[in-house]
């Protein structure tokens, strides 16, 4: 049955092969994260679904197309931000200290045919771009102190490379976006000295903490004798005459009053006023 | 061309192995369950054309509709390093710190996150990397490590982190970093413990002070209240009171002591002197005091 129908159409069965191969290869399916460069013989005359930073994902040029079969052919290329990452670099500031810096760029191709005049893939852009952005940023970073690179000026450094960078990727088609610094380490040899000038700091806030616990503490044992000297004046200024005799008494007690083992011995004059009576009742 | 086996009644399997094949197909690539957490992207020949919710849903089959499931809610966590390994941070004070944090994220817009980024998860990590950085190079050390800058830190790296993805339009929503592990480096740590004892030794001063003190204040008011029940005493009867502890107090003193009484004009002793030290405890003479 099927053999009987190829034999009878056969001719129109190819001529249907050769409509249907034609028409497929004069279709072509672009999808939303790809924009494409048609090429006419070694000419780009058109793109297909270019990037435009405000049209919504669904009104774009994705999806099907037309183009002239065997005569036009297609030049894929990324749509999305693309990363241009660096080998980590030493940067000198203007201090003479040393810093090593990893970045990455981030793209994106927003003229695509200017980008296969130039560069012709994503990758060769990429390869393009890091010795670029590598100098910048040595450059830029160049320019500031240690300190500032750590901080405040970080943010204007970025932007500056950014603007740098981007004029350089306009050749390729390419706009950068984003510069932004992932490390800025100490390198190996700096690392130590850092190390031992954080080791310096520790001990002198150890002493620093020591000689303050020291200073309180005295400041503590000065008021408390302060107060006590007041609660003894207070107590005792009511009758000077009074406590001289009552301490004198306790100070008897304690001296010679409890001969816990070796006792005194005590030489007594009889004109002690102790013994005034034993001496003589009568004289009194 | 192939022999296919015969139905019972001399009918051909062929129409029934073309149905299924439809039917497969259909099935496979039109009908879709996206579970509850996730949502599908449809593109027509690549072209985005809707967003699936949960549930079941139907699209055109392959190759015309495709459809990618993607899990938007469940939060993602990037651990950074993703080692054991001491990863060091400058800190504003150009001082370095062991630092460790993670990062949750989920997708807010699959769309955005689908189309606009090379390698979101990576971009991610990246940010998160630059904008911690960032974020602990405006804090000093002891505030990175004794916990004072911390939220901090975490706040501000987070809201980096965000304006930075947002200005991508990626579609990313950080739902919050968090601080693991800031500490000294390892080679330091020694001196670190230093200051922690010095701290403590200085506690300890301090408190040891104030324990002294606390007695010292103490003894004092003991002191001056025993003083002044004596006195409230001696100011009813001062003379008498005078005499009373003069005596009670040589009564003390004298009892327990060896005692020689000697002649004013010259050395006579009434008792031998080696003689009394001798028997130490026994008193020879007993000089009871008398009124």
């Amino acid at each position: 049955m099927f053999a009987k129908l190829l034999q009878d159409h056969k001719a129109s069965l190819i001529a249907l092969g050769v409509v249907v191969f034609v028409v497929l290869s004069s279709i072509v399916v672009v999808p939303e994260t790809q924009q494409a460069v048609v090429i006419r013989v070694g000419e780009p005359v058109r793109v297909i679904n270019r990037f435009r930073p405000d049209t919504d994902f669904g009104q774009t040029g994705a999806g099907l197309s037309l183009r002239i079969p065997f005569i036009e052919e297609l030049e894929r290329i990324d749509k999305r931000l693309l990363t241009v990452d660096m080998e980590p670099q030493q940067v000198l500031s203007t201090d003479q200290l040393r810093l090593e810096v990893d970045a990455y760029a981030r793209f994106r191709i927003i003229d695509p045919v200017k980008m296969v005049r130039t560069a012709g893939t994503t990758l060769r852009v990429q390869e393009q771009l890091r010795p670029i952005l590598t100098s910048v940023l040595r450059q830029e970073l160049g320019k500031r102190t240690f300190q500032s690179l750590l901080t405040a000026d970080r943010g204007k450094a970025m932007l500056q490379i950014r603007d740098n960078l981007d004029l350089a990727a306009r050749e390729y088609g390419a706009q950068v976006i984003d510069v932004r610094i992932k490390r800025a380490d100490l390198p190996e040899g700096a690392l130590e000295s850092a190390f031992s000038r954080m080791r310096a700091e520790r001990q002198r806030e150890a002493t620093t903490i020591r000689a303050r616990g020291q200073k309180n503490a005295q400041i503590l044992r000065a008021e408390a004798e302060a107060q006590a000297a007041r609660t003894y004046a207070e107590s005792y200024g009511k009758d000077a005459g009074f406590y001289d005799f009552y301490r004198a008494m306790r100070s008897y007690d304690y001296t010679f009053g409890d001969a816990n083992g070796a006792s005194t011995t005590i030489l007594l004059s009889p004109d002690n006023a102790y013994l005034k009576q034993f001496k003589n009742p009568r004289s009194q | 061309m192939p022999r296919f086996p015969q139905l019972p009644g001399g009918r051909n399997w062929f129409p029934f192995i073309i149905g299924g094949v439809a039917l497969l197909w259909i099935g496979m690539s039109a009908i879709h369950q996206v579970g509850p957490k996730e949502e599908g992207i449809v593109t027509t020949f690549g072209k985005y054309s809707r967003t699936l919710s949960p549930g079941l849903n139907w699209t055109l089959p392959w190759p015309v509709q495709n459809v990618a499931i993607t899990d938007v809610t469940s939060i993602k966590i990037e651990t950074i390093p993703d080692s054991e390994n001491e990863k060091l941070m400058l800190t504003s004070d150009q001082n370095l710190v062991d630092f460790s944090y993670l990062v949750r994220w989920n997708i807010k817009d699959l769309k955005l996150y689908h189309f606009r980024l090379f390698d979101p998860p990576q971009t991610v990590r990246e940010i998160a990397e630059a904008s911690m950085r960032a974020s602990v190079a405006e804090v000093g050390l002891v505030d990175v490590i004794g916990g004072a800058g911390r939220a901090q830190i975490e706040q501000n790296t987070r809201t980096r982190m965000q304006k930075i993805l947002d200005a991508y339009r990626s579609g990313v929503q950080i739902q919050g970093v968090e601080i693991k592990k800031a500490d000294p480096p390892a080679k330091v740590n020694d001196a670190f413990q230093q200051v922690t004892s010095a701290q403590q030794d200085a506690e300890r001063m301090q408190s040891d002070a104030q324990a002294w003190s606390q007695q010292l204040i103490a003894q004092a008011q003991g002191d001056a209240a025993a003083f002044d029940k004596v006195f409230e005493e001696y100011r009813l009867a001062p003379e008498v009171t005078k005499r009373r502890m003069y005596y009670e107090t040589m009564e003390r003193v004298l009892g327990n002591n060896d005692k020689v009484i000697v002649e004013a004009n010259g050395v006579t002793p009434y008792l031998p002197l080696p003689e009394v030290r001798r028997k130490k405890t026994d008193t020879t003479v007993t000089t009871e005091g008398g009124q």
